[in-house]
């Protein structure tokens, strides 16, 4: 288990104040000014040595991800936005760093602003986090009267730093549907490139990171790069939270260190899984986005970028979903496919028609109510929709289903022989198209 | 994608109060001043909080505050799905019915919604409660969630969900967070995690050196 030292959160559950003075006697704003002084570069170098990678679930490396802005800044100012968009089903984590450790957020926007050279940073929450929401503005309010951020800052780094709220669009997770919605549109992804690093926010050089990227930096800064690269397996470095929900007997948010069993997880920091680790049918591991795994496979998987994808699934948002043996896994999926066509923002063909299909098909299997040859239909239409469409939001619609079909297809074809032998019926209406 | 449209029954006339007017000029001051359009959202937020939902006449009144055509000011409405494009109860409870809260009883909280309020939508007889079922909150550690006036109501049971009904109902307050009086997203019992009394004591705050710093010239 990671020692208490080595957390980066120290009031992840809000049992101490969120206010400055609280935040600051538990080491944030310690060093900020050092940071500024030791330039951009050293602030870059080092995020790039901790090893850390993107938050938001693609894992991208962030330090690379700072480095793309432009070195000089021209005739356009340049942006930090702060995805706090937090919708990813399972995923509660950001929720959490804003409400109870907003100083680190408010921060790290700082530091990591300074090092793209931008003077303004928007956080866009989403619409539900009405609480979350008032507790930065607290928090931002509290910063701007210390002087911390504003113009003429005791950093020297004049710095604007303001709230903004969407209202309950997941696909504005999406960090081009994320600046269109900002701008006040419509939140449909964009197509890229360009990327927002070249044309971004209202057409200027613009970086989008998850707010826990973001949170972390200065502690990193403050501890040093080793110190981070020191946790989990290389390429898959620090410390990271962890949402487990589900079928565990005590579900709760943890910090702990990356490429930590699954296992251990759930059973160190879960209570275990309910019923005992044999009542385990499957784990979805990284929010609703990616394939599950099944029981066998969660004996062994390490919860990092490497060990998941090797396992055709993915650390997405590190949001662990526990299913037990009682679990109807086409219903649960099916929710999801439900969840992504709710969602789908209409832009391209593919997702907008292909997630009302896929959820419609599944809704009729998850009753029995369909043919053998449907399941292979089902597998075919989902691999149509990934991949062929202008955001992620397709692939992830298609991910689950064939994570189900892969690991419990013959859970599918039971299901429609047992409504079979009942109804006695060998022909089924398709209905798909609505 | 979900499908919204604008209510049948729509008011002849809409006004921002001097109070929603002040928040509105407070937000587009967060933006460039040629790009207020970006506080349209914040602003149909702040036109839904003064009626309890957003009207068509509502949405001309943002378009002209904020000098954008009527047609963009509506998707911005029919997109998002916050937004009530028809009147609401007194109170509006969203249930999640996404699969981490399905896992853990979501339904049973809509049987109570469906049998104490009406169908998804409906507002009850007596105007104090509507219900819809909403997508994921962001809340999936302390599934089953409700929303009840933009606040969370955690670890819910149906019994709970009814208890809390039942208080509003007499007029009472409810304080949001866990039904179980579990610390936030902590596990059941509190937390195993972060005990370290060196942790809060200050020492934290102490002068550091900066590791990794280049060397002065």
């Amino acid at each position: 288990m990671l020692a208490d030292k080595d957390r980066i959160f120290l009031n992840l559950y809000g049992t101490h104040g969120a206010d400055l003075e609280s935040a600051k006697k538990r080491g944030a704003w310690n060093g900020t000014a050092d940071m500024i002084a030791a330039g951009r570069d050293w602030i870059i170098q080092q995020v790039k040595e901790s090893g850390l990678r993107g938050r938001g679930g693609a894992g991208f490396p962030t330090g690379l991800k700072w480095s793309f802005m432009p070195k000089e800044v021209k005739d356009r100012p340049h942006y930090l936005v702060v995805n706090a968009d937090e919708s990813e089903p399972g995923t509660c984590k950001d929720r959490d760093m804003m409400r109870h450790d907003p100083h680190l957020l408010i921060e790290g926007c700082l530091v990591a602003s300074f090092a793209m050279q931008a003077h303004a940073c928007y956080i866009y929450i989403r619409g539900e986090y009405v609480a979350e929401r008032e507790a930065m503005e607290r928090a931002i309010k509290e910063a701007y009267e210390a002087k911390l951020i504003g113009k003429g800052n005791v950093h020297g780094w004049d710095f604007d730093l303001f709230m903004h709220h969407g209202a309950g669009a997941y696909i504005c997770g999406e960090e081009t549907a994320l600046l269109e919605s900002l701008e006040g549109k419509k939140g449909q992804p964009r197509l890229k490139p360009p990327f927002p690093a070249n044309l971004g926010l209202y057409g200027c050089p613009t970086t989008v990171n998850n707010v826990e990227s973001i949170a972390v930096a200065p502690t990193i800064l403050r501890r040093g790069a080793k110190w981070f690269a020191g946790f989990g397996r290389p390429n898959n470095a620090g410390t990271k939270v962890f949402c487990v929900s589900g079928h565990v007997n005590r579900p709760c948010n943890i910090e702990d260190a990356m490429s930590i069993p699954l296992k251990q997880l759930i059973e160190e920091h879960c209570g275990g899984v309910r019923g005992g680790w044999g009542n385990l049918k499957a784990v979805i591991p990284g929010g609703s986005s990616v394939r599950m795994i099944p029981a066998h496979e969660a004996e062994t998987a390490l919860m990092d970028f490497d060990s998941l994808s090797a396992l055709k699934s993915g650390l997405g948002t590190a949001a662990v979903i526990v299913m037990d043996q009682s679990t109807d896994l086409i219903r649960a999926i099916g929710r999801i496919a439900y969840f992504y066509k709710h969602e789908s923002c209409g832009q391209c063909t593919p997702c907008r028609e292909g997630t009302g299909w896929m959820w419609r098909v599944l809704e009729r299997m998850a009753k029995g109510e369909a043919e053998h040859s449907e399941i292979d239909l089902l597998l075919d239409v989902a691999g149509q929709v990934e991949g062929h469409t202008i955001c992620a939001l397709g692939d992830a619609a298609a991910w689950p289903i064939q994570g189900l079909i892969r690991h419990f297809r013959p859970e599918i074809e039971q299901r429609i022989d047992r409504y079979r032998a009942a109804k006695g019926v060998h022909q089924v209406r398709a209905v798909a198209a609505e | 994608m979900s499908v919204r449209r604008l209510a049948a029954a729509q008011p002849e006339s809409f006004a921002f109060s001097s109070a929603t007017m002040e928040q509105a000029r407070w937000w587009m001051a967060k933006y460039p001043p040629e790009r207020k359009q970006s506080a349209v959202i914040p602003i149909m937020w702040l036109v839904q909080k003064q009626e309890g939902w957003v009207s068509e006449p509502a949405i001309r009144a943002i378009a002209a505050l904020l000098e954008m055509a009527t047609i963009r000011v509506l998707e911005v409405a029919t997109f998002y799905t916050m937004f009530q494009l028809a009147p609401v109860g007194k109170h509006h409870l969203q249930v999640c019915g996404t699969t981490p809260c399905m896992l853990r009883g979501a339904e049973e909280l809509k049987n109570v919604c469906k049998s104490r309020i009406g169908a998804k939508h409906a507002v009850s007889a007596d105007g104090l409660f509507s219900w819809e079922e909403v997508e994921c909150m962001g809340a999936c550690v302390n599934a089953p969630m409700v929303a009840i006036d933009d606040y969370y109501h955690e670890d819910l049971t149906p019994d709970a969900l009814e208890a809390l009904m039942d208080k509003l109902a007499r007029g009472e307050k409810i304080a949001s967070g866990s039904a179980t009086g579990r610390i936030t997203s902590a596990p059941e019992g509190g937390p195993q995690v972060l005990t370290d009394p060196a942790l809060y004591d200050g020492s934290l705050a102490k002068r550091i050196t900066l590791p990794g710093l280049p060397e002065k010239v």
